[in-house]
């Protein structure tokens, strides 16, 4: 029977663009070459494998430059089922960059916590992989695939302390809530099959009402579907699994999962809402209003009461995701689709270097303080000023202080979202406004610790920065501040026409 | 839009000097002080000497135009650009900046409170100078936020490290305060923006730039126009402080460090009453029609409020800080007026606020220093023990309640005589009602400050403080440090502040010298008032 039916459609293989999907192959290469490195060096040598994964990114990011300067704008390949323009070239460099930093915050912390380095470093760079190939996902099958290959090695990567119990829930919490959230996408994504007859994202787009019909089918494939990569950038109600599994996994694998992974959850719930549901919008705008309102108030509210700086930075994060719903929530409303899309784009970029870095400089500053208790840090401007005041720009740039780059991530959501000019606008307008407010209070209670308290164990002096940190927390230093001075530099990226196929364009 | 291009640099290397100074102090070793405080005081009478060329550029036969004029490209996506110019109503803020960072700087070479580390301190001070001229340089509502924004940091350290007893307490209440109003301003310049941008004539492309939207504001409708200034009135309101929204400025006054009390009321609660005059009232007229008898109300409340306030408190610093509620209060009277007359009161009052409030917190700086505390039942007879601080905190108590002659009085009895007769469409019943109200403010205000000099100048001093009685000390400071700190104004002192005392007479006596350069951008920012 299967061979009656593959002899009617004469196979064709499909034509190839090389250039285009250099980054993931490089990626591949890099990662069967660590899995041979770690297998022929001895313990002592197995730094080997973090400085060969820096770089492999770094690798990668260089066809992704090549790419952004060739002429052709689009590359299109398996009948759009993969693309590479702009869009997707943005985020794999924001992928690459992000996973390289993760790199440099892991080499001291992995290594002197006696972990296995070799499969850490494969791990990483899987995960990686899948993101990149988020980016250029456009259709259903393509897009799960990508998720399952950045979320398993995640799953793994959140338990890595394996004779610590908190490591353990942290990663048993984040497979089984992955698991679950996976399973709702997929049915949605059945239904969506079912409706349309397609995987193909812009097909969808097209098919998803003609002739104004929209059933309830479809609306119910479409929450399903957005819900599945709800839990992923853990919007309020689906977020419970994320300060526990922030606060267990090592610090480094948190920051990975808090930038990275979140990113790579935002990028195919915006890949799905332009190019997948535009005409959906009175579905996906309600639902992502509520979200994003709830998400970012919630997250606030917890964040005020933690006095673990990890589970708040949970929190934090938590809050800062419904700050990047909400420009989504009126992307479909007037002209709003455009800068939408930017603000979403300048928000993550402009997050992943904030967030990083603030990890970063916990990491650092706990080398020293040896705990995660927020009241650890009291102090640390008298003893260590430089970690001081990097941890005050990346806070006061959290909490969306100019001339920092948060502030213009939080401008451009504004700009957005007041783009659209409409009641709802403004209401969710103003509820981020009072959240930024209140946002300062946890993010302004740990510079008081900083700057205002004594050091409680009387440290006079910090253990040094080693030096893989030192470079992490240059470059995240110098985004944040760029960003913010300059926001010229990244407010060209995220233009509507980046985005290939976005509102059926 | 009428501006002069010449010599545009000026404003730019003005305003960023000091984070030169900030960058070169970075690679100061925190142990060597003396170099971080020469560094600091070199970069701001450097800066100084820019803004005193500025001043000797400035055309002030064309005071109502933008000079110095600069308009660069710096977030095209938004529109937004870098663009800078000063004007008759800036030119005495942005100056005033400049001359209170460095008396402050002087001030704090043997004034650095504790606990110590004058490098951090001098930086933070650099880059609130950087914010506060910034501020006022502003052209463009973005750029005019993000420098309104810089100053909050730094003044937060300030007085949440180098502060009293309660200094958190009253650094997170301050950030808090003035976040919360920031965050509605900044929604309003963005709704501003896009509703200005639908009403635009074809072929003009919106901008964030001020003076392109004080054009074109009132193309728009009348509901639009009120809901957006309730969003900035609340961003500046809270920033003066006026009477609802003040009650983090006691708090902030009263635990920040002596230099910043004095940056905060000479400078930092101008940039509230300067977004009124320059932002909400010239764009957005119908609503400034609108909302001025409300805005006035606030005013006299304040005053009276501010007033009664004074006289129920017993530590003087924090009834200095009252007194300045009932100031910023005259202030928006006059502004509420939305005359010329009542214009030109309030930024010469601002001025002359910034002198007088400034010097007073300082002597309060001084006599915290000297008796260890503030409260005004322990003080006495300071002209006994040291005439010339006694005879100084008489002359700007003087100066405060409004004395003609002095400096305050012509911020204060333009403002009351302006609400005479407000602008055209105003109630004027109402308006006459605030006047006799505020008239009422100034006797109480005399009352509070003649009460407060008598308390702690005249008099024989108190026994703990007499002579060199060692075994009635206090607490702590209960050795024989009294008969040491009970020195009369030293040297640091009288540098800091005889540039205070004199221009508070020169104001006084020739108040002409300010309003002539007032009042042209007076005329211009009232243009749709018919004024």
């Amino acid at each position: 029977m299967l061979s009656s039916i593959l002899a009617q459609v004469p196979w064709q293989s499909p034509t190839i663009d090389y250039h285009a999907i250099a980054p993931e192959i490089v990626l591949a290469g890099g990662i069967c070459l660590i899995i041979l490195v770690d297998l022929f060096t001895s313990e002592s040598r197995k730094w080997i494998t973090a400085t060969l994964t820096g770089f492999v990114m770094l690798g990668a990011l260089l066809p992704v430059l090549t790419l952004a300067v060739s002429d052709v704008d689009v590359r299109s390949m398996f009948d759009g089922r993969y693309v590479v323009d702009e869009y997707s070239l943005t985020l794999k460099a924001l992928f690459l960059v992000a996973g390289y930093v993760v790199v440099l915050m892991s080499q001291n912390h992995v290594e002197e916590g006696d972990y296995y380095q070799g499969e850490y470093y494969t791990l990483l760079l899987t995960s990686v992989t899948g993101m990149v190939m988020m980016a250029s996902s456009r259709d259903l099958v393509s897009i799960f695939v990508a998720l399952e290959f950045l979320s398993i090695p995640a799953y793994m990567l959140a338990a890595w302390r394996k004779r610590d119990r908190k490591s353990n829930e942290a990663g048993v919490k984040y497979y089984l809530l992955g698991v679950f959230a996976s399973a709702v996408m997929l049915y949605g994504m059945s239904l969506l099959y079912g409706v349309t007859g397609s995987t193909l994202l812009s097909e969808i787009g097209s098919k998803l009402t003609v002739e104004g019909q929209f059933g309830g089918v479809e609306a119910l494939a479409i929450t399903f579907v957005i819900i599945g990569f709800a839990f992923k950038v853990s919007a309020v109600p689906f977020h419970s699994w994320a300060p526990d599994t922030y606060e267990g996994a090592p610090t480094p694998v948190t920051a990975f999962l808090s930038v990275a992974s979140k990113a790579a959850g935002f990028v195919a719930l915006v890949t799905l809402i332009y190019v997948g549901f535009p005409q959906a919008k009175d579905v996906w705008q309600p639902f992502i209003w509520v979200m994003a309102a709830v998400t970012m108030t919630v997250g606030n509210l917890l964040a005020l009461r933690q006095t673990n700086i990890v589970r708040m930075l949970a929190y934090s994060s938590i809050s800062q995701g419904g700050f990047i719903l909400m420009p989504l929530a009126v992307a479909g409303t007037g002209d709003a689709a455009g800068p939408a899309l930017q603000a979403v784009i300048v928000y993550l970029l402009v997050y992943a270097a904030m967030n990083l870095g603030m990890f970063a400089v916990v990491i650092a500053a706990s080398r020293t303080t040896r705990s995660g208790e927020i009241s650890s840090f009291g102090g640390l401007f008298s003893y260590a000023p430089a970690l001081g005041v990097l941890m005050t720009i990346f806070l006061a740039s959290l909490a969306g202080i100019p001339p920092l780059g948060g502030w213009i991530a939080k401008f451009s959501a504004f700009r957005a979202v007041l783009e659209a000019g409409n009641g709802w606008a403004y209401a969710i307008a103003v509820i981020g406004a009072v959240n930024s407010v209140v946002a300062f209070g946890y993010y302004g209670n740990i510079m008081r610790e900083v700057w205002m308290k004594p050091a409680p164990n009387g440290e006079t002096s910090a253990v040094p920065t080693p030096s893989s940190l030192v470079a992490a927390l240059s470059i995240t230093v110098v985004g944040t501040l760029l960003f913010g001075i300059l926001p010229g530099t990244i407010m060209r990226f995220g233009d509507l026409v980046d985005l290939t196929g976005a509102f059926g364009g | 839009m009428d501006v002069l291009r010449d010599q545009n640099w000026v404003l730019s290397v003005g305003t960023f000097l000091p984070l030169v100074g900030v960058l070169v102090m970075l690679f100061i070793p925190k142990a060597d002080e003396e170099l971080s405080k020469l560094v600091a005081l070199v970069t701001a009478v450097a800066t100084l000497g820019v803004g005193v060329y500025t001043l000797t550029q400035f055309d002030f036969d064309q005071a109502d135009k933008l000079q110095f004029f600069a308009d660069a490209e710096w977030i095209k996506v938004i529109s937004s650009n870098y663009t800078i110019g000063l004007d008759g109503m800036s030119l005495p803020l942005y100056f005033l900046s400049m001359v209170v960072t460095v008396l402050v700087m002087i001030y704090s070479w043997n004034h650095i409170p504790s606990p110590g580390n004058p490098k951090a301190f001098l930086i933070l001070m650099l880059i609130l100078q950087t914010g506060m001229a910034g501020t006022f340089i502003a052209q463009d509502l973005i750029l005019f936020f993000v420098f309104f924004e810089v100053v909050l940091l730094p003044m937060y350290f300030m007085i949440g490290v180098w502060g009293g007893e309660q200094r958190q307490y009253a650094s997170l209440k301050f950030f808090l305060y003035t976040m919360f109003g920031s965050a509605l301003m900044l929604v309003a310049f963005i709704a501003l923006f896009f509703k200005v941008r639908g009403a635009l004539p074809e072929g003009v492309e919106a901008s964030f730039s001020i003076p392109q939207l004080a054009e074109y504001g009132g193309l728009l409708g009348r509901s639009a126009q009120i809901w957006i200034f309730g969003g900035m009135f609340v961003g500046f309101a809270v920033k003066v402080p006026m009477f609802p929204f003040h009650t983090w400025l006691p708090d902030a006054h009263t635990q920040a460090p002596t230099q910043g009390s004095v940056i905060l009321a000479a400078i930092l609660l101008k940039l509230g009453t300067y977004g009124f005059v320059r932002i909400a009232i010239p764009i957005l007229p119908e609503a400034a029609k609108e909302w001025a008898p409300w805005i006035g109300l606030l005013s006299v409340i304040g005053i009276i409020y501010g007033a009664l306030g004074c006289l129920a408190q017993t530590d003087m610093k924090r009834l200095i800080a009252f007194s300045s509620v009932a100031h910023m209060g005259f202030v928006m009277l006059g502004i509420s007026t939305l005359t010329p007359m009542g214009f030109n009161a309030a930024i010469f009052g601002m001025v002359a606020h910034g002198l007088i409030t400034g010097m007073l917190f300082f002597i309060a700086g001084s006599v915290k220093e000297r008796y260890h505390t503030l409260e005004i039942a322990r003080l006495g007879g300071m002209l006994k023990q040291m005439p010339k601080l006694g005879w100084i905190l008489g002359f700007c108590a003087m100066a405060s309640l409004g004395l003609p002659g002095l400096a305050g009085f012509w911020g204060e009895f333009p403002a009351i005589l302006s609400a005479y007769s407000p602008a055209v469409g105003l109630p004027e019943e109402t308006f006459r009602t605030f006047m006799v109200i505020a008239a009422l403010g100034t006797v109480f205000a005399a009352a509070y400050l003649l009460w407060l000099f008598q308390r702690t100048a005249f008099g024989e001093p108190k026994p703990e403080f007499a002579g060199n009685d060692h075994g009635h000390g206090h607490g702590a400071h209960g050795d024989d440090a009294h008969d040491d700190d009970l020195h009369d104004v030293n040297i640091f002192e009288w540098i800091a502040w005889t540039p205070f005392l004199i221009a508070i007479v020169v104001f006084g006596v020739y108040p002409q010298l300010m309003f002539k350069v007032i009042d042209p951008a007076v005329q211009v920012a009232l243009k749709a008032f018919g004024g």
